[in-house]
């Protein structure tokens, strides 16, 4: 049986005295695609911020490739995980912002060079040969030395997913891409989304709120509510056949739009 | 401290000679700063003006007084001014101040009001103008009370910094704090102290303040700037 | 007649020229390097770090430029048993030091200016700490100090005209010498210090516009 390249065993989150994740469990296997849930304040972002390491939990371990990611082995204890741990670890972990966070001061093409050369040290011209396909790929091919501030909200999305997946992550995640993108500009990110989906091997994380493009690439779909994950399945299970009523409500209210 | 350097005696001997001047520092930091509160509005009212070729001279008068030493700005008006044929008059050191400091720094104080005038809502102005208001009427009850709260924080870092400026004074005898240190250090041949002294008081006058006015500038915007910071935080999240 | 003083004034002041502008250059080299310096040490994690350069920078932008000068003018020889070789070194330490002051918190404002998504899409990207900075935080940070340092730099230069207070032989020195010498002369005289110094301030003014400008673009704060 194939392992689970990240395991959440038991993880609570709290800002201060406010609960927010009350004990999540999850295996994310490699190359599955899930999709996340879930009313708003319900804690998406915050699970995927974890993994991240943007976030720490409050207790419970996240699991990657076997390593204890917040926690780290020192004379046989588990403490409190350094910095150089944290990056050991989140190595093989990429992930696409709502507000795309490109670095405004380096063009589309350094924007994709910066790390892969920095931080894994490859070959600048590899990395350059990567980098252009990937913007190709995108559709931003012509775009390569232009500034973040000249293009679109949906070519800046697009560029900040070029920019993950240079770095050849095994998992992705994607917190809301496309909230903060005028309506008509939706489609085109969703789109190299599904081709990602399609004809790349990593796991993805997708939290969004675009219900019926999630039920249609996820292998697996969480239903977040209440810092607890409510219910999980296929999106035929979860969407089609749950009794969870709060579910159904939230289904509802999102169709009825 | 080596004790042949530093002496507390005359430390505590200069003490009070010193804060003989604290009236001075400070009735001079008041009043030049109401100057430069007064004249502020000249400047502002000024650069208003449409016309382009005055637009431009006024502009650059405003560059020439602020980006030229306040020194000799106050040298030009205590020395120079009674000299000049016509329009000159003789000034005390400290009217003489006042009107140096006070001028240079109405250039920023104008700016300052420039920008709280820029920040009221257009569609203030077209109200304003919809209920046919007067211009007096229009700048003294819709524009101004709105324009000019928002500024208060940034008037008072003024303050402060004209506070820190009023020393200069003492080169043409204003017998502030450092012209009391200056003089009991040059009779007793003992600057070292009574300089600290000035020192201290600078520090202790001036630090506090800076936290108050630090604090009125949060309120204030949380009170006024509502629109600005999530203004900003739009502007921050697009990239 | 008017044209003649002219001519005999300007070529005075013109001795001065080279004290101020070394003056101004020395300080600022000073104030920059300083203002990097203590500002991010007020960022460092080390809260004795912290104490200490907050120690720094309130006492000299609490206290002011003049009074430190004169301070360190009687202090320095006095406290060190050395004399600086000059006194051109005192008014360079004096104002290095005090807009040094200034300047870090420039330096620091901006850094923690840079929005919170900048160093998030660096950590997600793996970078270090330290490339973070490097790659991300500081290109940034820099273009919003360019104004600011523009503006502090002006400011530098009125500043250097204190430093005849302490002897040195600027142009506001050989001004006044002048009209100690021919009061009537005064307005003309000190009219002509003040062109002098907008003359020297012009390129600064320039360099601070076009700072506002580049800042203007390229960075995310907020
Ligand atoms: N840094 C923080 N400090 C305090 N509270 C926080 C912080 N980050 C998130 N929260 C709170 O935690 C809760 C969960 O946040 P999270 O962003 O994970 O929700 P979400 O499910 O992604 O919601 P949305 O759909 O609105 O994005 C929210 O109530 C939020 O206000
Ligand atoms: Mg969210």
């Amino acid at each position: 049986m194939v392992e689970p390249i990240v395991k959440y065993r038991n993880v609570h989150k709290a800002f201060g005295d406010f609960k927010v994740l009350k004990g999540i469990d999850l295996d994310i296997f490699p190359a599955e695609k899930i999709a996340v849930i879930g009313p708003s304040g319900s804690g998406k972002t915050t699970i995927i911020r974890m993994l991240m390491t943007l976030e720490e939990p409050t207790s419970g371990d996240i699991i990657v490739d076997g390593t204890n990611l917040w926690k780290m082995e020192k004379n046989g204890e588990l403490i409190r995980a350094n910095e150089k741990h944290l990056r050991d670890v989140r190595g093989d972990i990429g992930m696409v912002f709502q507000h795309f966070n490109l670095f405004p001061h380096m063009t589309i093409l350094e924007n994709c060079m910066s790390a892969p050369i920095h931080v894994k040290k490859e070959d600048k011209n590899e990395v350059r040969e990567r980098a252009i396909q990937m913007l190709e790929r995108v559709g931003l091919g012509d775009k390569l030395n232009n500034y973040p501030n000249q293009l679109s909200g949906g070519q800046k999305q697009r560029v900040a997913m070029a920019r993950a997946l240079v770095m050849r992550p095994k998992i992705m995640l994607f917190d809301e891409v496309t909230s903060a993108l005028d309506p008509e500009l939706v489609g085109e990110v969703l789109e190299v989304i599904r081709d990602i989906a399609r004809n790349d091997d990593m796991a993805m994380v997708l939290v969004t709120h675009e219900m019926d493009f999630a039920l249609d690439i996820a292998d697996k779909v969480l239903f977040l509510d209440e810092g607890v994950i409510a219910e999980q399945g296929t999106a035929s299970e979860v969407i089609e056949h749950s009794t969870n009523e709060r579910l159904q409500t939230f289904l509802h209210r999102f169709r009825s739009v | 401290m080596n004790s042949t350097y530093w002496s507390w005696d005359t430390f505590s001997e200069a003490l009070p000679i010193v804060l003989k001047g604290l009236g001075i520092t400070v009735g001079l930091t008041i009043t030049s700063f109401l100057f430069a509160l007064i004249f502020g509005f000249v400047w502002t009212f000024l650069r208003r003006i449409r016309n382009k070729p005055l637009n431009w001279i006024i502009t650059w008068v405003m560059e020439f007084i602020r980006s030229t030493p306040p020194l000799v700005q106050l040298f030009f008006i205590y020395y120079a001014w009674p000299m000049i044929p016509g329009i000159g008059v003789t000034l005390s050191p400290f009217t003489s101040a006042v009107i140096g400091l006070g001028i240079h720094f109405s250039t920023y104080i104008g700016e300052i009001y420039r920008s709280g005038i820029e920040a009221v809502d257009k569609g203030q102005w077209e109200a304003a103008k919809a209920l046919n208001f007067s211009t007096v009427d229009k700048w003294r009850r819709i524009i101004l009370p709105q324009a000019l709260p928002p500024t208060i924080p940034m008037l008072g870092n003024y303050f402060i910094i004209m506070f820190k400026e009023v020393p200069l004074a003492s080169t043409i005898g204003v017998a502030g704090i450092l012209l009391m240190a200056n003089t009991y250090g040059a009779q007793n041949w003992a600057y070292l102290e009574p300089l600290t002294i000035v020192g201290i008081i600078f520090l202790l006058l001036s630090y506090p303040s800076a936290i108050l006015i630090k604090k009125l500038e949060i309120k204030m915007n949380t009170r006024f700037d509502k629109k600005a910071t999530l203004e900003n935080t739009k502007k921050g999240a697009v990239m | 007649m008017k044209i003649n003083a002219i001519i005999d004034i300007f070529p005075q002041l013109l001795k001065g020229l080279g004290v101020t502008v070394t003056v101004l250059i020395a300080s600022a080299l000073i104030a920059y390097f300083m203002a990097f310096i203590a500002g991010l040490c007020r960022l460092s994690n080390n809260i004795i770090i912290r104490k200490i350069t907050g120690f720094y920078v309130e006492v000299f932008r609490g206290t002011s430029l003049i009074v430190q000068l004169f301070w360190l003018f009687y202090a320095i020889p006095m406290l060190f048993g050395i004399q600086l070789g000059s006194n051109w070194w005192t008014g360079v330490i004096a104002i290095g030091l005090n807009y040094g002051a200034y300047l870090s918190e420039v330096v620091r404002g901006s850094i923690q200016s840079v929005a919170k998504g900048q160093t998030e899409a660096a950590i997600a990207l793996n970078m270090s700490r330290f490339q973070r900075m490097r790659i991300i935080i500081f290109p940034q940070a820099v273009r919003m100090m360019l104004p600011e340092f523009g503006n502090y730099t002006i400011q530098m230069l009125k500043g250097t005209a204190l430093v005849s207070l302490i002897g040195l032989k600027d142009v506001l020195y050989y001004g006044d010498i002048m009209r100690s010498t021919n009061l009537s002369q005064a307005p003309l005289i000190y009219l002509l210090v003040l062109v002098f110094y907008f003359i020297l301030a012009l390129p600064l003014i320039w360099l601070t516009r076009k700072g506002e400008s580049i800042s203007r673009k390229g960075v995310a704060s907020g």
